[in-house]
């Protein structure tokens, strides 16, 4: 990812900040400057997300692209946030902790670099709650 | 609107064309439909080419142009449009053809579609067709393609009652089919063992649940039904077109395990050619990974949400089945060059209807094609009938 690409999401990646639309109050992570249900009547602000959730279905990503490749095994999961949207995300957990329906919370990681003198790109992860 | 024929279609080999360029493979396949069709190329009024990513694959874009040059088209500057909906590009080619000829606007076209995957390695390509879902908020968190059906398939095992070796005879049909099909890239069979066997690309999906990486093209002639027997004694009629669209993330989705595209395009299928499922005789589907021929099944009414497994394990889908699926042997044995399977599905269902089948022609008069692009935001269906 270009680091212009990159650095235009340095809030949302950094801090979970998405969007809420406050015509019908849905939540949207990732965020949208345009609300699917209430389309251009609705209205939207920045929400900060709590960074709780539940995993709703994961992989265990063995043979993955190059910048990935590294890292392999890591666990991959659509995670539902407590405000209600879904996303994709790492847990860091090992494959046999993973599970459909376990509590997890965000954190601040390292996700992947591009090549040896790229951009190092740090972002959110998730990791298992007690 | 006009009643919409094929009167030609053409193939390539589907594999490892290491020998052969793009731009030839599309020619190869372009030279057969017209020599099908019994049409010159000074006849035709316009191109349509499904293409995928040939800018990332070859690095080359301008494909409608490119195609056209080398179809020896360009100095009689017949129109020639590239059409993109990553893995659906074929099918949504050939939707734009029937589109141009049913409007009025276009008589003899010619729908094809090309990928030529092999020139670039492994993680590349893994790369490359990750852009098929959301780059920004998917593929930065390390999602490829493999692993976003693997969370399909975890979701679905998780809430229905699929079993392990359920999804693998779904591999073990397909390559059955593909056995039969002189185009297949595996034309070797093989057994539930061998699936479960092999090595996990993404839990719970392994390498034999899997669409290879895959160099291939084809092409199909279509024109006005009312012209159709001017060049042929058995046109093939397009008896629905539709196409449909959902959240590009799968997280996004209302059920992950549902893709509600395909749900939408089939019933708009089914309701513009006034046919129910037991009109349908077989059924091309995009089974890009095992798990993806289950929900396609379901998805598309054919059962029950959770049966499709054991529909599948009974033998219902197979040649000599009820409900035959992925005659060819789909994207798994037949292989998958991602722009170019919506036409080979076409192909495939007019080589059935036509009685040209071979080995593993099945008896049929009606036929449906499935072609998905993503994880399910685009998706087209088309029925043929003879």
């Amino acid at each position: 990812m270009s680091v212009s690409r990159f650095w235009r999401k340095i809030p949302q990646r950094y801090n979970l900040v998405g969007t809420q639309c406050t015509t019908c109050g849905r939540y949207f992570f990732p965020p949208r400057s345009l609300c699917p249900d209430c389309r251009r009547s609705g209205k939207i602000v920045d929400h900060k997300f709590t960074g709780e959730g539940t995993v709703v279905t994961y992989t265990v990503i063995r043979s993955a692209s190059d910048q990935f490749e590294h890292t392999t095994p890591y666990v991959l999961a659509v995670v539902e946030l407590d405000e209600g949207p879904r996303l994709t995300t790492q847990v860091a957990c090992t494959p046999e902790e993973a599970k459909i329906g376990m509590r997890v919370k965000s954190v601040f990681r390292r996700v992947a670099a591009d090549g040896e003198s790229g951009t190092i790109h740090y972002g959110t992860k998730f990791v298992p709650v007690e | 609107m006009r009643d919409v024929a094929v009167i030609g279609v053409g193939c390539t080999e589907f594999g490892e064309h290491w020998g052969t360029s793009f731009r030839d493979l599309f020619v190869k396949a372009g030279a057969l439909a017209l020599e099908d069709a019994g049409v010159t190329g000074e006849k035709i009024d316009a191109l349509y080419v499904g293409n995928m990513s040939a800018g990332r694959f070859v690095e080359q874009e301008h494909i409608g142009a490119l195609i056209a040059d080398y179809a020896g088209l360009a100095t009689n500057h017949v129109p020639s449009t590239r059409v993109e909906a990553a893995c659906a590009s074929g099918g949504l080619a050939f939707r734009q053809a029937v589109i141009a000829v049913a409007s009025g606007m276009e008589d003899i076209v010619v729908a094809a579609g090309v990928e030529k995957m092999t020139d670039v390695g492994t993680g590349a390509s893994v790369d490359m067709l990750a852009s098929a879902a959301d780059r920004e908020w998917e593929g930065f968190a390390g999602a490829t393609f493999p692993g976003l059906y693997a969370m399909i398939a975890n979701d679905y095992m998780h809430r229905y009652p699929l079993t392990r070796e359920q999804l693998a005879q779904v591999a073990v049909k397909n390559h059955e089919n593909g056995a039969r099909n002189p185009i297949a890239q595996f034309q070797n069979r093989i057994t539930v063992d061998t699936v479960l066997n092999s090595s996990l690309v993404a839990d719970p999906l392994r390498l034999f649940d899997c669409s290879p990486i895959t160099d291939g093209a084809a092409a199909v002639v279509v024109v006005p039904l009312d012209r159709a027997r001017e060049f042929t004694d058995s046109p093939v009629r397009v008896l629905a077109s539709a196409q449909a669209s959902d959240t590009i993330a799968l997280h996004d989705r209302r059920d992950i395990s549902t893709m509600d595209a395909t749900v939408a395009a089939g019933k708009r299928a089914f309701a513009q050619s006034g046919l129910a499922h037991k009109d349908i005789d077989m059924v091309e589907v995009h089974d890009c990974f095992t798990i993806a021929e289950i929900c396609a099944i379901e998805d598309l009414g054919f059962c029950k949400k959770g049966e499709a497994g054991k529909l599948t394990a009974d033998g219902v889908t197979a040649l000599n089945g009820d409900i035959p699926v992925n005659t060819s042997g789909g994207l798994k044995a037949c292989g998958h060059p991602v722009g170019a399977t919506g036409i080979k599905q076409i192909y495939e269902i007019v080589s059935q209807l036509r009685g040209e089948a071979g080995a593993r022609q099945v008896d049929a008069e009606i036929g449906m094609a499935h072609n998905v692009g993503g994880t399910g935001a685009t998706v087209v269906v088309h029925i043929l009938g003879a």
